[in-house]
């Protein structure tokens, strides 16, 4: 089936509008980027997109209410609110470091949560 | 109290500078924060994206405020927390800071020099002149931001966000992750002010409609919000009647720009500059108050913490230098003018005798310019000609000049200005 999608490319401010056009999930074409890295973009937009997720989670009887966490690596885009669901589900004790692993393993993607703070 | 150095603000720029001053030398120096905690609004900015420039790698806020704050104890800088100063004098050379904390009350501290780093404040309600009622559910993005990642709290469910600044985005998509309805964004201008990856990774990537040329020109509700009004804009940004629509929400969070927070500044009585809301300053980012410094969101409103940081070291290096006799007196500052597209530029003046071996001058332009070029220009010579794809007035841009090229047209005759303009 022929599709055609419209991406912005991130890469750079040039922000280039980009489109591509898939038939059966296959790339066929790839215009309106300047330069090599807006194709690059669109292809990983395109076949496996990923992001850094970062939340909260939440601490209880510390100085602050909840401390703020991120996915140590990028992860698919479509587990993003899989990943929010599961640390809605956790709850800590003072202390926590920066760097404390608070989720191993974040929905089955190998990759782990951390603390981005301290909380005492 | 005495000190050498007085820097107001904790956050990144204070930061930043303590560490650069220290490292140049400067032992007697002291960070006045009014928060509880250093990192100022880092602290607040959860999402990641901070330091690519600074460390090459993406961090959280907290992360990039939390290598600062290391690099200050390191340095064994002092810091005084939930202090904030309330009032700034001269008296002849010496800089007099009035500061009130709970555990000393209001004391003096006579300073030889002061860096300003106290950063900038949201655009309220208040001053958008939006109609309609005034019920609860209305928050600046910040605030938004503040309740939802410091304090666990949710402003609301279903949300419109006027503006699409950077802090906008980032509550659009926060909001949602945390299982709000984020409606829509609407932005005054034919463009956004927010940088483009977070249109992308904070808009697109939910679904959120980002209005362009799109206003609230009604807010209905009395104890709460219940709707607000969008309307789309003409080229004046007046409302164009019959656009109108209606859309139910219960909060409206607004991001519509950052205002340098200068009360101090103005008290000292430094000249300003009104295209930035910040200080004028010249090539050392010194105030046109000996020995007052300058650098940060406080001195003009910058896109990346990074340039912040960079900034900010190197008022902290020039403040050092005038402690220690090194920075030269002031001689012929040749004025920096702005103009055709370019809004302002930091620093506004430079002295070629105190300059460095170069000279970085930040600015933003007006609008959105392709196929463009940045000319720099100084006594009838072109000194540069940048040719650039795409300038946005969401970003920041940066020429960097040479001691050379200038000591050269300086040379030629008595140059008057440099003038710094977009080519189209």
């Amino acid at each position: 089936m022929a599709d055609k999608k419209e991406f912005v490319c991130i890469r750079c401010p040039l922000g280039c509008g980009i489109t591509v056009e898939t038939s059966d999930g296959e790339i066929k074409s790839i215009t309106g980027n300047t330069c090599p890295r807006g194709a690059d973009y669109v292809t990983g937009e395109l076949t496996d997109p990923r992001r850094t997720v970062t939340s909260l989670v939440r601490v209880r009887g510390g100085e602050m209410p909840v401390v703020s966490v991120k996915t140590a690596a990028d992860i698919p885009k479509d587990k993003i609110f899989d990943c929010i669901r599961e640390l809605k589900g956790i709850e800590l004790s003072p202390p926590v470091h920066m760097g404390d692993v608070i989720l191993e393993d974040v929905c089955g993607t190998g990759v782990n949560v951390v603390a981005t703070a301290d909380v005492r | 109290m005495k000190k050498d150095l007085v820097i107001i603000g904790g956050g990144p720029a204070g930061l930043a500078a303590a560490a650069a001053a220290r490292e140049a030398g400067v032992e007697d120096l002291v960070v006045l924060e009014r928060d509880q905690r250093l990192g100022g609004i880092l602290n607040q900015c959860i999402h990641n994206g901070f330091g690519l420039h600074t460390f090459k790698e993406e961090l959280t806020g907290p992360e990039y405020a939390g290598r600062y704050i290391e690099k200050a104890a390191a340095l064994g800088i002092s810091c005084r927390l939930n202090t904030m100063v309330v009032d700034l004098a001269a008296e002849g050379s010496v800089k007099k800071v009035t500061v009130m904390n709970r555990e000393e009350g209001l004391y003096e501290i006579r300073a030889r020099a002061v860096i300003l780093a106290m950063g900038c404040r949201e655009r309220p309600r208040g001053a958008l002149n939006i109609p309609g009622y005034r019920p609860a559910g209305i928050y600046t993005a910040g605030t938004a931001q503040r309740y939802v990642n410091m304090e666990g709290r949710m402003p609301g469910r279903e949300v419109v966000v006027l503006g699409s600044g950077d802090i906008g985005l980032i509550m659009a998509r926060r909001m949602t992750l945390e299982g709000a309805k984020v409606k829509l964004v609407a932005e005054l201008m034919p463009y956004s002010g927010g940088l483009k990856r977070n249109i992308v990774q904070c808009l697109d990537d939910f679904g959120i409609p980002l209005k362009l040329s799109h206003t609230v020109v009604d807010i209905k509700g009395k104890e709460r919000v219940e709707s607000v009004t969008v309307a789309q804009v003409d080229e004046d940004s007046k409302p164009i009647p019959g656009t109108e629509e209606e859309v139910a929400c219960d909060t409206l969070l607004l991001s519509c720009g950052l205002i340098p927070e200068n009360e101090l500044s103005e008290s000292l009585g430094t000249a300003m500059n009104p295209a930035t809301g910040g200080p004028l300053v010249d090539e050392s980012l010194e105030t046109d108050r000996e020995g007052v410094f300058a650098c940060g969101n406080v001195l003009h409103v910058h896109d990346l913490v990074d340039y912040v940081s960079e900034e900010a070291a190197s008022a902290g290096r020039n403040a050092a230098a005038y402690l220690q006799g090194r920075l030269a007196e002031k001689g012929r500052e040749i004025p920096i003018r702005a103009e055709n597209g370019v809004r302002y530029t930091v620093p506004a003046s430079i002295d070629i005798g105190r300059m460095g071996e170069t000279q970085t001058v930040r600015f933003r332009v007006s609008g959105m310019f392709r196929d463009a070029a940045v000319e720099v220009a100084c006594g009838g010579q072109v000194l540069k000609h940048i040719d650039r794809r795409v300038l946005a007035p969401g970003e920041m841009e940066q020429i960097i000049l040479k001691k050379s090229e200038l000591e050269k047209t300086a040379q030629a005759g008595d140059p008057k200005e440099i003038s710094v303009c977009v080519r189209t």
